[in-house]
C-alpha cells in the first residue's frame, strides 16, 4: 500500500487541519503561521473576552456559560456551566484543572490547540476560573505532546510578563497563577478523577465516584473543575461575543462548533471545525468541505463515529447528526470527535484487534474485570486473527465481555443483517471507561461482521474429527 | 553522579514551589532527571524522593507506571511507531516492519551504537496524518519507507540536532514564573476564604 504524502492542509504550521466556509469559534488563528504568540493573539481580538468578564461579576460571567449550553468535549459532553455551578458553598480552595492529555484513538483537536493558539486556552482557563471562583489552574499536558509543551510554556511566560496571569490581572482584584504540568504517558489519565490522582503525584488510577464528583471533592481534596482543552478555548468566544451568539450557530441542544478529526480511509482525512448539532457524519466523511468520501471510489464498510471507545457505525448510520441523545439512540456516542473510516478493503478483526489491544495496554490495573477482561479479550482476538483460534473463542469474548459490561452492550441498526439498534451506553462492573472500551470495538466488529471471525476460526466440529491417537508409554 | 545537578535542584525548587503540595512535582522532576541522564536512574529517584518528601518506593511506584519513564539506558533517540486503529488502517505495521529491517534491530532494543531505540507506541494524536512516528515524542507525518530512512541518515549525521534535542528533554524551553507576577500556591489547609474577587462582587 502507497501512503499518499501529496496531500497536505493549507496551513503546514496546523498539520491536518481544512478551513471552510464555516464559522471558526476555535480555530480562527490556525491560518496565521504565527497564531500562537502573543504578539498575533492580540491583534486579531486575543484577551478581548477576558477583558469583556472583568467587567462583570462573575456570577454574570458564569451565567453567559450556561447560557451557552457549551458542551464539555472531552467525551462526556456534560454542560460546562452546569458543572461548574456542582462546586459546594463556601468551601475554598477551589482549583482548574485543564485535561489536555488528549490520547483517545483517533481524537486530535486539543494539540492543534495548544500548537496553534495556546493564548486561547490561557484566556479560557482565566475566564472559567474568574467565573467560579478558582485560586489556582493547572494546565495538565499529555507528555508526548513535546511541541505543546514548548508553544504553552511560552505563551505563559509571555501572558505574565504582560500582565494576564499572575496578581491583579489588567489591574483588577483577580489572580491566579496559571502551572503547567507535563504528563508522563498513560492514556487513563485522560479519566478526570485519574488526572487528579497523576496531578497529586499517583499513580494515574481513578478514583471511584459517585459519591464524591471532582467538583466536590478533587485535587488535594478540594472542590476542582476538570474541563477538556477544547471547552476552555470556546470561552474567549462566548465572553466577548455573548452567549446568543454562540447558540445562534448549531442547534438548541449542540450549539456552537466542534471539532471532528476523520482519519483512515477516506480522500482527504483532516481535523475540520464543524457546526455542532446539524452536520451529520454523511456531510464530514462524503462532503467536499470535508474528507471528500471514500479512497479508491471504494465502498464505506464501518467507521467509528467517537474515538476508540466508540461502538461502531455503518452506512445505515450516516445520516445521524452531531447530536448525542441521537447517536445514542442509534448504539453508539460522539465522544471526543474522532471519526475512523473503514473501506470495503478492511480486514475487519485485524481492524479491531488495534483498538482491543490498545485498550488491554493502557488499563491501569485497578478493576480487575479491566486489568483480566482486557487482556484476555486481546489474546483472544488476537489468536482468532492468527489463524489459530477456534469458534469457541468467540463464545469466550462474549462472556468476558460479560464480566465487563454485564446485560444489552449497545451496537447499530444494520439493514443488512435484520438487526435493531441497542441504545448507548452499557452497564459496567469498573471505575471508569477503559474496560468498556476494551470490549465495545471488538463486540461491534463481531456483530456485525461476524462472517468474517467465522471465516477464521476452526470449527467444534472440525476440531471433534482430528483423530487423536493415544499411545501408552511401555 | 546521576542526583539531579547543582543547577537541577534549583529549577527543581522552582517547579516544587508551584504546587501546593510537593508531591504533586514528583512527575515533572522524574522527568528533569531523565533529561539530566536519559533515563531514569535510581540514585535519582532517590533524589527525587528527597525533594519532595516521599519514600523512594513511592517516586518508583508512582514513576513506573508512566510509559515515558525508562529505567535503564535509552538511544540518544527515541523512535516511536504507531500502531493504534487509524495508523494500523494506514500501514503502521508495514512502516514498524520497515524500521526492524532498516535499523536492523526488534522493536523494544537499541541499535549497537546506542543511537536509536525503536518502540511500539499508542496513539500519538495525529491519526490525519497517518502513519506516524514520534522521534523524542517529535512528530513525523505520512512516513514512507524512504521517508524513515532519510530520517535515520538525517538522525546519524546530526542534521536534526537543532530541531531534536536528546531523549528526555521535553521542551526546549521552560515555564518561567516571575516572582513579582506569582501568587503563589498556598496549602489548601492554610486557605479558609474564597479569592477577593469573588468576595468583593456583588452577588
Amino acid at each position: 500500500m502507497s501512503i499518499d504524502s501529496s496531500v497536505v492542509s493549507p496551513y503546514p504550521w496546523a498539520p491536518g487541519f481544512y478551513p471552510g466556509d464555516r464559522p471558526e469559534i476555535v480555530t480562527s488563528r490556525f491560518k496565521y503561521e504565527d497564531g500562537h504568540t502573543l504578539e498575533r493573539f492580540l491583534a486579531t481580538g486575543g484577551y478581548d473576552g477576558l477583558r469583556a468578564a472583568l467587567t462583570e461579576s462573575p456570577s454574570d460571567v458564569h451565567e453567559v456559560v450556561k447560557n451557552s449550553t457549551l458542551l464539555g468535549r472531552g467525551g462526556a459532553g456534560f454542560p460546562a456551566g452546569v458543572k461548574w455551578g456542582f462546586t459546594p458553598q463556601g468551601v475554598w480552595p477551589r482549583y482548574l484543572v485543564v485535561n489536555g492529555d488528549e490520547s483517545e484513538p483517533g481524537t486530535y483537536k486539543d494539540r492543534l490547540l495548544m500548537e496553534c493558539d495556546p493564548h486561547q486556552l490561557i484566556e479560557g482557563c482565566l475566564i472559567a476560573s474568574y467565573a467560579a471562583g478558582l485560586s489556582q489552574c493547572f494546565l495538565y499536558i499529555r507528555g508526548e505532546m513535546a511541541l505543546a509543551h514548548e508553544r504553552v510554556a511560552q505563551a505563559l511566560n509571555d501572558a505574565y510578563a504582560a500582565g494576564y496571569i499572575g496578581k491583579n490581572i489588567l489591574g483588577t482584584d483577580f489572580s491566579i497563577d496559571i502551572v503547567l504540568h507535563w504528563g508522563a504517558g498513560a492514556y487513563v489519565v485522560g479519566e478526570e478523577t485519574a488526572l487528579i490522582e497523576s496531578l497529586e503525584g499517583n499513580r494515574g488510577m481513578p478514583r471511584l465516584k459517585p459519591p464524591f464528583f471532582p467538583a466536590a471533592v478533587g485535587l488535594y481534596g478540594q472542590p476542582t473543575i476538570v474541563n477538556n482543552v477544547e471547552t476552555l478555548s470556546n470561552l474567549p468566544f462566548i465572553a466577548r461575543e455573548g452567549s446568543d451568539a454562540y447558540t445562534a450557530i448549531g442547534t438548541s441542544t449542540s450549539p456552537g462548533t466542534r471539532m471532528i478529526a476523520v482519519s483512515g480511509h477516506v480522500v482527504r482525512p483532516g481535523v475540520y471545525e464543524i457546526i455542532n448539532g446539524s452536520t451529520t457524519f454523511r456531510d464530514l466523511i462524503y462532503g467536499d468541505d470535508f474528507a471528500q468520501g471514500i479512497r479508491d471510489g471504494n465502498e464505506l464498510k464501518a467507521f467509528v463515529p467517537g474515538g476508540g471507545s466508540a461502538p461502531w457505525f455503518v452506512s445505515d448510520q450516516l445520516d445521524i447528526a452531531f447530536e448525542g441523545p441521537e447517536a445514542s439512540a442509534a448504539g453508539s456516542m460522539l465522544g471526543s470527535g474522532a471519526v475512523m473510516v473503514m473501506d470495503s478493503t478492511t480486514d475487519i478483526p485485524a481492524a479491531a484487534l488495534t483498538l482491543v489491544k490498545f485498550y488491554a495496554h493502557e488499563s491501569c490495573g485497578k478493576c480487575v474485570p479491566c486489568r483480566e477482561g482486557g487482556t484476555w479479550l486481546y489474546r483472544l482476538v488476537e489468536r482468532i486473527v492468527a489463524g489459530h483460534g477456534t469458534d469457541a473463542d468467540i463464545d469466550t469474548i462474549f462472556e468476558v465481555g460479560q464480566t465487563i459490561c454485564p446485560g444489552d452492550m449497545p451496537h447499530a441498526a444494520s439493514e443488512r443483517l435484520g438487526i435493531d439498534a441497542v441504545p448507548f451506553p452499557y452497564k459496567m462492573t469498573t471505575i471508569c471507561f477503559v474496560g468498556p472500551s476494551a470490549y465495545a470495538p471488538i463486540y461491534s466488529a463481531l456483530t456485525l461482521f461476524r462472517d468474517e471471525f467465522d471465516a477464521l476460526v476452526t470449527k467444534r466440529e472440525e476440531r471433534r474429527s482430528i483423530p487423536v491417537t493415544a499411545e501408552v508409554p511401555a | 553522579m546521576s542526583r539531579l545537578s547543582d543547577h537541577n535542584v534549583i529549577v527543581a525548587k522552582e517547579i516544587i514551589a508551584r504546587y501546593p503540595k510537593k508531591k504533586s512535582a514528583l512527575i515533572p522532576l522524574v522527568h528533569l532527571s531523565q533529561e539530566q541522564n536519559g533515563y531514569v536512574t535510581e540514585d535519582a529517584m532517590r533524589h527525587v524522593a528527597e525533594l519532595v518528601e516521599v519514600t523512594p518506593a513511592e517516586v518508583y511506584g508512582t514513576a513506573s507506571f508512566y510509559e515515558m519513564f525508562r529505567f535503564e539506558p535509552t538511544g540518544k533517540y527515541l523512535i516511536n511507531v504507531c500502531g493504534t486503529m487509524s495508523c494500523a488502517l494506514m500501514g503502521g505495521a508495514d512502516l514498524m516492519h520497515h524500521a526492524e529491517n532498516s535499523l536492523g534491530i526488534k522493536a523494544g532494543s537499541t541499535t549497537d551504537d546506542g543511537l536509536i531505540t525503536l518502540q511500539h507506541a499508542e496513539c500519538q494524536a495525529a491519526c490525519t496524518e497517518a502513519p506516524t512516528l514520534q522521534v523524542n515524542y517529535r512528530h513525523r507525518y505520512r512516513v514512507t519507507p524512504e521517508s524513515f530512512d532519510q530520517l535515520v541518515t538525517d538522525l546519524r549525521s546530526g542534521a536534526l540536532d537543532a530541531e531534536i534535542p536528546l531523549h528526555g528533554t521535553l521542551g526546549r524551553n521552560r515555564q518561567q514564573i516571575p516572582a513579582d507576577r506569582a501568587v503563589g500556591a498556598e496549602h489548601p489547609d492554610e486557605v479558609s476564604a474564597g479569592p477577593t474577587w469573588i468576595q468583593v462582587s456583588p452577588a
